[in-house]
């Protein structure tokens, strides 16, 4: 399976990244890393007694992320953000049933936080300074970067440097960061814009656009669904570390979380094989 | 307001591109409008029914799903084209069900004695409907055709949303996403791209409006 | 029959026959090679079509219940929001056009022309940017993010400018003699407006309200932007997993298409037992009619 091989991959990354320090006052919590199940001790009064004590939590994701968040026809996000949000939960002692998801598109990450309205965000949120001023983030659980994706028999396209030379025309997402960076590399007029990538993926199958542009690891999970019809074309070309989201200042929660990515790498080689249900299963 | 000044150059272009998104689809929707309307009020039963078909069917599509189905139903039987020209083509073929029910609203509203008085002294059907009917129903269309193409320059900005970047609303899309400018500004820059079309375009329309009416 | 051609005699008879048959056939044609090519690119196989129409395919219910128990459902309810929003603010819109005084009545104007100057799709977007900018929490039903009221808010807006001029066309469109008669009775101009004027001048435009109901629900369609689970969101999440985005958009444009032409029905209904009941004939239906019908072009 390949999200199987993509959350082994994914969750080995964990481990050679330096987690971020969480800032402020470094107050370092003895986060309870005990195994879900039994019930962990928790400081009074702190974001992971009220979680835990309540027995349930809001995560956002992407409901339109294949690989990493993608509404199922269960009606029930899949992918590898949600792993990372079900071991979060589990350090917790809450169980996956008990796991409200909630959408939340790029453009309202930052806002559902700051309302209060979900506990958590783990929608492929690359850490980066302006989001830093809204939201504090854990991790990085992994390290993105972008690159290109090209029909299989394509050879022109080397890298990004290839692409405006020889006219290429590039699809990606309207407002987001990868769409704004490969400007750099190509005339605005290559450049046809959805607002999701499986319609990129669509043009790239159909021959309308000869490339989509956006992290790699998304890139990779329309690959593994194309038999065969994509592949990458290059090397990355940027650095995406993608963290998780949560309050502003809120230190403790962050150190937790930073510490069950942690023990998650070095308790099993995977959390959950064969975590994603396969596409059309009954349920 | 910076936002404004400095992106001045986006937004020009934005408002540009708009223009020629409604210029090639007004031209197209005028034409298949026509015949489509030709259709309606056509003496060959397959014909009207292919015009009503068309209307009730186009009008009660939302113009996104016209063009969803057009920009990735065409490449799924291995027919090509820039996307602008899809998007192009879905706005036409949408608007082009509202011209052609403003032009039979005109036709219908010339009242029947003109019909029956170009008939009776032998005019064919072409004839009744090319030099008598047609003349006097365009006064009494342009107020409903001209409301359709101004509406169609604000639906463009639902083709931005598929494929066809660089329209204004596009434009404000990718300022207040990739590039992080705070909405306010940007809209204020966006709504004044479409005021700068669509009320002249009234305005022009109003005055061609007094110019055409009936003096009763 | 048109006044547009004689009853056919023998020649032209035997013309439309003609017509009728080259028509057919013509259409026929074009029916045969679109589907041709249809099939030629595997649009008409079990695989395409199985998760929307075949029970035995097990992601069929799954598929309906996305669609209509989440899509549908959604789509509908940011449609009545939005049809009761405007219908109560274009009313208010109206009103206050009607009584204001001229010198604050340009205000009103503004805003009016303002709003319906902009695509509503424009609304939607900033509805959703702007709002939580300047830090308007809306209400949550639980922990919800609230696409759903930026997008009834984006649809409110563009809509209740439109709905204001139904309203003032209709009003304007009664005989002169309704006004005078309630000022002659002693009542306000207010009074006027809420007991005699705007009760028929609804009754009036019913059918044009009934249009903009359906303008209302395509616009819907357009909640996709900001990544409302509307009908047409939902068909594009679905189709990453069933791979068929031709049968798909077909679907929806017939769901789409059914619930507005009922709509368009009851529309006709309502303004033919209107136009029966009203002892006016409809030939002095008065120009302010045509204008609001204006509102609803092209949309």
């Amino acid at each position: 399976m390949r999200f199987r091989r993509l959350t082994v991959t994914a969750v080995s990354a964990v481990a050679a990244l330096t987690l971020a320090a969480c800032g402020g006052g470094g107050e370092s919590t003895p986060a309870g890393g005990a195994d879900a199940g039994a019930a962990p001790a928790f400081p009074e009064g702190s974001t992971m007694a009220t979680l835990a004590g309540q027995g349930s939590i809001t995560i956002g994701t992407k409901f339109d992320q294949p690989g990493f968040g993608l509404q199922g026809l269960d009606g029930k996000p899949a992918g590898f953000d949600v792993e990372i949000g079900k071991i979060i939960a589990s350090k917790l002692g809450i169980a996956e049933d008990s796991i409200e998801w909630v959408e939340t598109p790029s453009a309202t990450r930052e806002e559902v936080i700051e309302q209060d309205r979900v506990d958590m965000v783990v929608a492929t949120y690359t850490i980066n300074d302006t989001r830093k001023e809204r939201v504090t983030f854990a991790g990085p659980y992994y390290e993105a970067g972008q690159a290109l994706m090209v029909r299989s028999d394509d050879t022109t396209v080397t890298g990004p440097d290839s692409l405006r030379a020889a006219g290429t025309r590039v699809c990606s997402v309207s407002g987001s960061t990868p769409s704004q960076e490969i400007l750099k590399y190509i005339d605005q007029s290559q450049l046809t814009l959805f607002d999701v990538y499986s319609k990129c993926a669509d043009a790239l199958r159909t021959n309308q656009v000869d490339a989509v542009t956006t992290d790699n690891v998304i890139l990779l999970g329309f690959i593994a669904d194309s038999e065969g019809g994509f592949k990458l074309a290059g090397d990355t070309f940027t650095q995406e570390p993608y963290g998780i989201g949560i309050t502003k200042g809120d230190v403790a929660f962050c150190e937790f979380i930073n510490q069950s990515l942690q023990e998650a790498q070095s308790d099993a080689p995977t959390p959950r094989p064969g975590s994603r249900p396969p596409a059309r299963s009954p349920r | 307001m910076d936002v404004l000044v400095e992106n001045l150059g986006l937004y020009w272009r934005g408002v540009l591109t708009t223009l020629q998104i409604s210029l090639y689809s007004g031209i197209g929707a005028l034409v298949l409008g026509t015949i489509m309307a030709g259709f309606r009020v056509s003496p060959v039963p397959p014909l009207r029914a292919v015009g009503a078909g068309w209307v009730t069917a186009v009008r009660n599509t939302p113009l996104s799903v016209v063009l969803f189905m057009i920009a990735f139903g065409l490449p799924e039987i291995a027919i090509n084209a820039p996307f602008f020209w899809f998007g192009v083509t879905g706005l036409a073929l949408y608007t082009s069900a509202f011209v052609c029910e403003a032009l039979r609203s005109g036709i219908n509203s010339v009242s029947t004695g003109q019909a029956e008085a170009a008939r009776a002294i032998g005019l064919t059907f072409g004839q009744t409907l090319g030099e008598v009917v047609l003349p006097q129903a365009f006064r009494t269309v342009v107020p409903p055709l001209g409301n359709v193409f101004i509406a169609m320059i604000k639906n463009s900005a639902i083709v931005g949303a598929v494929g066809v970047g660089g329209d204004l609303y596009s434009v404000g899309v990718q300022l207040t996403g990739s590039l992080g400018e705070a909405a306010i500004p940007v809209l204020i820059g966006v709504a004044l791209g479409y005021l700068v079309l669509t009320i002249p375009a009234g305005l022009l329309l109003g005055y061609l409006e007094r110019k055409v009416a009936i003096a009763r | 029959m048109s006044a547009l051609y004689d009853v056919p005699g023998p020649r032209a008879r035997r013309r439309t026959m003609i017509g009728t048959i080259v028509a057919a056939v013509g259409l026929l044609a074009i029916a045969v090679v679109v589907v041709q090519r249809l099939a030629a690119q595997g649009q008409f196989t079990a695989e395409k079509w199985g998760p929307l129409f075949d029970p035995t395919d097990e992601a069929m219910p799954q598929v309906w219940s996305l669609l209509i128990g989440l899509g549908l459902r959604n789509t509908l309810s940011a449609a009545s929001l939005a049809v009761v929003a405007s219908l109560v603010l274009g009313t208010l819109i109206a009103v206050t056009r009607l009584v204001s005084a001229p010198w604050y009545r340009w205000l009103v104007v503004g805003v009016v022309e303002l709003l319906r100057g902009l695509p509503v799709v424009v609304l939607i977007f900033f509805a959703a940017r702007v709002l939580p900018e300047i830090g308007v929490e809306l209400p949550g039903a639980g922990r919800e993010v609230n696409t759903l009221f930026y997008l009834v808010i984006g649809l409110t807006l563009y809509n209740m400018v439109i709905i204001a001029e139904i309203i003032r066309a209709g009003v304007n469109s009664l005989p002169r003699g309704q006004a005078e008669a309630a000022s002659a009775i002693g009542l306000t101009r207010w009074q006027g407006l809420r007991l005699i004027l705007l009760p028929q001048a609804f009754r009036t435009m019913l059918p044009a309200l009934i249009s903009q109901l359906v303008v209302i629900l395509k616009d819907t369609a357009l909640g996709f932007i900001i990544s409302y689970p509307e009908l047409l969101r939902e068909s594009q999440i679905i189709v990453q997993t069933t791979k068929n985005p031709l049968q798909m958009y077909f679907v929806v444009a017939v769901i789409f298409i059914l619930i507005n032409y009922s709509l368009g029905k009851l529309a006709e209904y309502v303004e033919r037992r209107l136009s029966r009941a009203r002892k006016v004939p409809a030939a002095a239906a008065p120009p302010d009619l045509v204008e609001a019908g204006r509102a609803n072009a092209g949309n």
